[in-house]
């Protein structure tokens, strides 16, 4: 599964499914690759959903989640 | 004429609604149907992606930047009790105006009781609240002003835009009652300064019945206590209530079907253009208060001034009830209206129309201007009859 290679893969964890649509919208909006995944059971949210992107997007995403989405985290795959 | 009935009620509810409104609920149901927010497979994600969508174009209509501050509700009454109950307490004194809803003067009346201070700034017999007034009832502990945006009686427009820049300078809140203008007059929340906005589904945003909402501006939510506690999908670890939006105040499955009619009716409305809503159902009402001004016999209420009103008109024909004239304008002419206090004897009582009534017309964007000549010459034939032999039968 070269999908799950560690250092390719960071997900964001909001507190909220809602937060998480959301985030989901705008970040399909500025045409960055995600995946919506279940949490995993090594890390701990909020809520059951989180969304995957690749971690060279991590700079771009935190920009266009400031201050638009509550983000709890963001940590590496 | 629709099914053979002029209806105009549309302040109580909307008919008919856009296609597109129901289109949107059948498609739900048949095709996604599960509970949002809380499994994680694809249909519930989907059910989230249609609860979110309904935030988003709300958002879009009352200029709110961040649709998660809108939070759903069964309908204005519930979000405005959100707002009376989580906020104030006893020693807190609250702001409104005697042209209110029993939505907000009944919790407000009982919240009294309970050592809420309350003052009930009263307007003008043509329903006029004076901003000034507001001004000056504001005290050192006043923690709310609460004000419908316009009268379910006459369609009185409210000055909220300076009463905003008022509260703002003297650092109050503003809840606003948006159930007779949320879609159908301007509402920004910016622009009008207001805190927190109650809107009902079922009127102009032709939503389903059992839908509405309040949106809360940022940091105003640690003031106000959640009306239900329960599971919201998040937090699952906590036996505390998550204190973030919109999951604090939405506890329990939702009305997914009727969100997802109301988020189709929104972009329905979003897309005909608030400006073109509001241009014809001024041009109804100019229409309904010319034609009635002109009969004899009729008594109109309010400012009598298109411009400064929704489309709800309230007037009374000498020598009958309200009650008698809404009757046979139902069973003769197929008139469809509302007779009496309107949920609102405040108001009834500051126009001097308490305890009998009105009897309201209230035309809606799917009115037609035949539909209002057909309603007139009803009301004028009534009023013809009356003046003749005091009944209202042939
Ligand atoms: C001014 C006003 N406020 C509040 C409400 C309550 O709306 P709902 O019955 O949808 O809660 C209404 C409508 O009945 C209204 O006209």
């Amino acid at each position: 599964m070269p999908e799950g290679r560690e250092g390719i893969y960071s997900v964001v964890l909001f507190h909220s499914v809602s937060g998480a649509l959301r985030a989901e919208k705008l970040i399909k909006e500025a045409g960055i690759e995600y995946k919506l995944i279940p949490v995993p059971r090594h890390l701990s949210s909020d809520c059951g959903l989180c969304l995957r992107f690749r971690t060279e997007d991590e700079g771009r995403i935190r920009e266009i989640l400031r201050g638009k989405v509550e983000v709890q985290d963001i940590c590496p795959l | 004429m629709r099914d053979g009935v002029i209806y105009l009620d549309n302040a109580a509810t909307s008919w008919p609604k856009p296609p597109e409104t129901f289109k949107a609920m059948e498609e739900f149901m048949l095709s996604v149907g599960a509970n949002p927010g809380r499994s994680g497979h694809r249909l519930s994600i989907e059910a989230g992606r249609v609860i979110l969508e309904a935030r988003e174009a709300l958002a879009a209509l009352f200029g709110v930047d961040d649709p998660l501050r809108i939070v759903f509700t069964r309908n204005a009454t519930e979000a405005l009790n959100l707002v009376l109950y989580g906020l104030l307490r006893p020693g807190d004194h609250v702001i409104t105006s005697s042209m209110e809803h029993n939505s907000v003067m009944r919790p407000l009346r009982d919240l009294q009781e309970k050592g809420v201070e309350l003052t009930v700034v009263e307007a003008s017999p043509r329903g006029e609240l004076d901003p000034q007034d507001v001004e000056g009832a504001i005290k050192e502990n006043t923690r709310l002003i609460v004000l419908t945006h316009a009268s379910n009686v006459t369609g009185t427009l409210m000055p909220l835009t300076e009463i905003g820049q008022i509260a703002r300078r003297k650092g109050v809140p503003l809840c606003v009652d948006s159930a007779q203008t949320a879609g159908a007059y301007p509402i920004d929340v910016e622009a009008m300064g207001i805190d927190l906005l109650a809107f009902t589904g079922h009127k102009s945003l032709f939503g389903p019945q059992g839908t509405g909402g309040l949106f809360i501006r940022k940091g105003l939510e640690e003031a106000i206590r959640p009306l239900l506690r329960g599971g919201t999908g998040s937090r699952s670890e906590l036996e505390e209530q998550p204190d973030f939006l919109p999951d604090k105040y939405e506890s329990g499955t939702p009305n997914t079907v009727g969100i997802a009619g109301l988020g189709a009716g929104v972009r329905f409305l979003l897309s005909e253009g608030m400006e073109r809503i509001r241009a014809k159902e001024e041009a109804l009402t100019q229409t309904l208060l010319e034609g009635l001004s002109d009969t004899p016999g009729v008594t109109l209420y309010g400012t009598c001034d298109p411009r400064r009103q929704i489309a709800v008109v309230s007037f009374n024909i000498d020598g009958l009830s309200p009650s008698e004239v809404a009757m046979a304008l139902d069973e003769e002419f197929g008139v469809l209206t509302r007779p009496g206090l309107h949920c609102a004897p405040s108001a009834h009582r500051t126009i001097g129309t308490f305890p009998q009534g009105t009897v309201r017309l209230s035309a809606g964007y799917f009115t037609t201007e035949e539909e209002i000549g057909m309603a007139l010459r009803a009301v004028q034939e009534l009023a013809a009859r009356a003046r003749k032999g005091g009944s209202t039968h042939g």
